[in-house]
C-alpha cells in the first residue's frame, strides 16, 4: 500500500459492463439510458422524474425558502445554472402537483469584460441568454461586471438578517400562503424588461487592469469569484431578493471544498460549500443544485434539451497545472474515473462540515473578511499554524536566495507583502514594477503606514486566504473603490477605539 | 472489409472549442477491414477531426475523465464504451463537464 509506483489498476476489477439491454432499475421495464451512480441505470423517464424530484425535495427538505419570497436564481448560462433555471420553471408550472411557491428572478452577470472577450462576442452572448430568460417569464437583470467598480461600500457589510425565523414559522407562512393567494402568484408577475445597461470602454479597461493586477490564475480566479458574489449581492438587495440562488453542483462543490483548504479556507469550508449561507446577512445564499452531479445535469440538459450558452472563461483551454482550481477539478475527475464515489464521498464530508470557532453569523463586522465576508480566522494565539506560517515566510524573505521553490501556483515570485522593518532592496530580487514601489513608499525600513496606507491596512483585514490573493496581486490601487474606501473607514474605527481604550469598560466590544 | 460508416457527432459543454467550435459534424468513417468501434473512432477524431491540444480531449485510449460520450442518447457505459462498434447513422455526443470546458 501507498508506495509510489504502485498500480492499483490490477487491483482493481472492471464492474462488468452493462448491456444495453439492462432495464432501468426503477420502472424494471424501459430499457435504461444512464447510469448514475456504478449499477443504477435510469430509463429516459425515471431519471426525468428522479431529476425533478430530487429538486423539490432539496428546497423541500432544507425549509429554508419560505412561500412568497422573492428569489434571485444567478445563472451564468453554464449546465449547472441552466439546469437550476429549468427546474424552477418546471416547479411553478401549473401542473406540477408539488408547486414551488417563491417568486423567482434570474441575474446574468456579463464577465466577458474580465476574460477579454470583444464587444460583439459579448453581446452576442447576452442576446443568446436574454432570448432564453424571456422564454421563462421571470423578470431578469443582465449586469455587466464592470458594475462591481461603482459598488457602495454597503457591499461588504453585513447586513443584519431579517428576524430570525422559528421552525414553526415555516409551515405557518405555507398555510398562509395557501389561503391567501397561491393562484395569483405566478401570474402577477411583471415582465420587467431590463435591458443591457451600457458598458464604458473605460471601465472595461479599470476591470481588466484589475483582474490583470492578480499575477497567477489561481488568484486571478479567486478575485473573480470575490467580485462575482459581491455584485450578485447587490443586485439582489437592490432589486428587494431576499434569497439567491446559486447552481454550483456536487462535483463542484467537491472540487471547491478540496480547492478551498489548499488554498487556506479550511475555516471558511462549511460556508463556501453548504447548502445555504448567511455571510452577508439579510441575503442568504442557497445552493440548491449541490446534490447532482455534473454528469446529470449534462444528461439531464443534452435528453430533455435544456438551453444553455457556453461562455469561455479565464480557465478555458488551459493545461491541468495552470491554477488550482484547474488541478484540483482535474484530481477530481481522474479519481473520479477509477473510482465513481471519490466526488460523493467529498460532498458527503462537506455536509458534516461545522465551522467550530466563532459562529460567523454572530461575528462582529470588524472581525470578518473585507473580501469574502467569512468571519476572521488569523485572530488566533501565538502558537498556531498561522503565527508559524507567517514567522517562517518573514525569515525566508530575509533571504533572497531561497526564496523561490515556484512549483506551486499559489506561491508567489513577489513577495510584496515585506514587514515594514525589512530594509529595501532586498524584496526587489523578483522584480515586479509594483514591488519598487511599495519598497520606496516603505522607506529605508521605517514604518510604510504613511504612504503606504492600503496594504498594511488591508492585510490586517482579510482572512488568511484572501491575505493570499491580495498578495498576488500587483497593486491594490486597482481594487474597487468600495472595497478600499470600506478598508479606510474600518481601519480608522479600530484606531479610534485604541485610542479610547482606556476608556472603555469592557474590551472595546460596546464600540461597535 | 465493412462497408464506410456514416455518424453523426456532436460536441458540447465547451470540447466544441477543440473543433473550431463547430459542434456538429456528420462524417463518413472510411471502410475498413475490421468494424469500427469506438477506440478506433477517438483515433480517427483525433486525426481528422481535432484541430487543437489532443491533451485536452483525449487521455490514453479513451477521452479525457470529465468528458460524456453519449451514444444514440444513451450513456456510453451501457454500450460497452470502448467496445461498442459503430453502426451505420450512429449518432455520437461528446459533452465536456469541466469548468470552463
Amino acid at each position: 500500500m501507498c508506495q509510489v509506483d504502485e498500480d492499483y489498476h490490477d487491483g482493481l476489477e472492471r464492474a462488468e459492463v452493462p448491456s444495453v439491454s439492462k432495464k432501468c432499475v426503477k420502472c424494471k421495464e424501459a430499457s435504461a439510458a444512464v447510469v448514475i451512480r456504478a449499477g443504477d441505470t435510469y430509463c429516459r423517464g425515471c431519471f426525468k422524474e428522479y431529476f425533478i424530484h430530487k429538486f423539490r425535495a432539496m428546497l423541500g427538505k432544507n425549509r429554508i425558502i419560505f412561500p412568497g419570497e422573492k428569489v434571485l436564481l444567478a445563472v451564468s448560462g453554464g449546465p449547472s445554472s441552466s439546469s437550476m433555471l429549468s427546474q424552477v420553471q418546471e416547479g411553478l408550472s401549473q401542473n406540477a402537483h408539488k408547486k414551488l411557491r417563491f417568486l423567482p428572478g434570474i441575474v446574468y452577470i456579463d464577465e466577458g469584460g474580465a476574460v477579454g472577450q470583444s464587444v460583439e462576442e459579448r453581446q452576442r452572448t447576452v442576446a443568446e441568454l436574454q432570448a432564453v430568460f424571456k422564454a421563462t417569464g421571470f423578470p431578469f437583470h443582465m449586469v455587466p461586471l464592470e458594475q462591481v467598480l461603482d459598488l457602495p461600500s454597503s457591499v461588504v457589510v453585513t447586513a443584519p438578517a431579517a428576524s430570525e425565523q422559528p421552525a414553526s414559522a415555516y409551515k405557518a407562512a405555507v398555510d398562509h400562503f395557501i389561503q391567501s393567494d397561491s393562484s395569483s402568484c405566478s401570474t402577477a408577475q411583471d415582465h420587467e424588461q431590463t435591458s443591457v445597461p451600457e458598458v464604458q470602454e473605460s471601465h472595461t479597461q479599470l476591470l481588466q487592469q484589475l483582474i490583470g493586477s492578480a499575477q497567477t490564475l489561481t488568484a486571478r480566479q479567486d478575485l473573480l469569484n470575490t467580485l462575482r458574489h459581491h455584485l450578485l449581492v447587490h443586485t439582489a438587495r437592490t432589486e428587494g431578493y431576499s434569497k439567491l440562488m446559486l447552481g454550483d453542483n456536487c462535483t463542484r462543490v467537491a472540487v471547491k471544498l478540496l480547492t478551498s483548504i489548499s488554498l487556506g479556507r479550511g475555516a471558511q469550508l462549511a460556508q463556501d460549500t453548504g447548502f445555504a449561507d448567511s455571510r452577508y446577512g439579510d441575503i442568504i445564499l442557497v445552493r440548491p443544485m449541490r446534490d447532482y452531479s455534473a454528469k446529470e445535469i449534462a444528461y439531464y440538459n443534452h435528453m430533455f434539451s435544456v438551453p444553455s450558452v457556453f461562455i469561455p472563461g479565464g480557465d478555458t483551454k488551459t493545461t491541468d497545472k495552470a491554477s488550482i482550481q484547474r488541478l484540483t477539478e482535474s484530481f477530481v475527475t481522474k479519481l473520479q474515473a477509477d473510482f465513481p464515489s471519490t466526488v460523493s464521498t467529498i460532498y458527503r464530508t462537506s455536509e458534516k462540515l461545522q465551522t467550530a470557532c466563532r459562529n460567523s453569523s454572530t461575528a462582529d463586522q470588524a472581525d470578518r473578511c473585507l473580501l469574502c465576508m467569512c468571519a476572521l480566522d488569523t485572530a488566533v494565539e501565538n502558537a498556531s499554524a498561522f503565527q508559524a506560517t507567517l514567522t517562517s515566510e518573514q525569515l525566508s524573505q530575509n533571504k533572497p536566495s531561497g526564496a523561490t521553490g515556484t512549483e506551486n501556483p499559489r506561491q508567489n515570485p513577489a513577495p510584496v507583502e515585506q514587514e515594514s522593518t525589512a530594509p529595501s532592496g532586498q524584496c526587489c530580487s523578483s522584480g515586479g514594477e509594483d514591488c519598487g514601489r511599495t519598497e520606496r513608499g516603505g522607506g529605508g525600513g521605517c514604518c510604510s503606514s504613511a504612504k503606504e496606507p492600503e496594504r498594511t491596512d488591508l492585510k490586517s483585514l482579510l482572512c488568511y486566504s484572501c491575505q493570499l490573493t491580495i498578495k498576488d496581486m500587483s497593486s491594490l490601487e486597482r481594487l474597487p473603490q468600495y472595497i478600499l474606501s470600506e478598508a479606510q473607514r474600518r481601519q480608522r474605527r479600530s484606531q479610534m477605539r485604541e485610542e479610547i481604550s482606556e476608556f472603555l469598560l469592557d474590551d472595546g466590544d460596546e464600540g461597535s | 472489409m465493412a462497408a464506410p460508416v456514416a455518424i453523426h457527432l456532436e460536441f458540447g459543454g465547451g470540447a466544441e472549442l477543440l473543433f473550431n467550435g463547430v459542434k456538429e459534424h456528420h462524417v463518413t468513417l472510411p471502410s475498413q477491414s475490421e468494424p469500427w468501434d469506438m477506440k478506433q473512432l477517438l483515433v480517427w477524431i483525433q486525426r481528422n477531426l481535432l484541430k487543437e491540444r489532443p491533451e485536452l480531449f483525449v487521455q490514453g485510449d479513451s477521452v479525457r475523465p470529465g468528458i460524456l460520450v453519449l451514444i444514440n442518447d444513451a450513456d456510453w457505459e451501457l454500450m460497452g464504451e470502448l467496445d461498442y462498434q459503430l453502426q451505420d447513422q450512429d449518432n455520437v455526443v461528446f459533452i465536456s463537464t469541466l469548468h470552463g470546458g
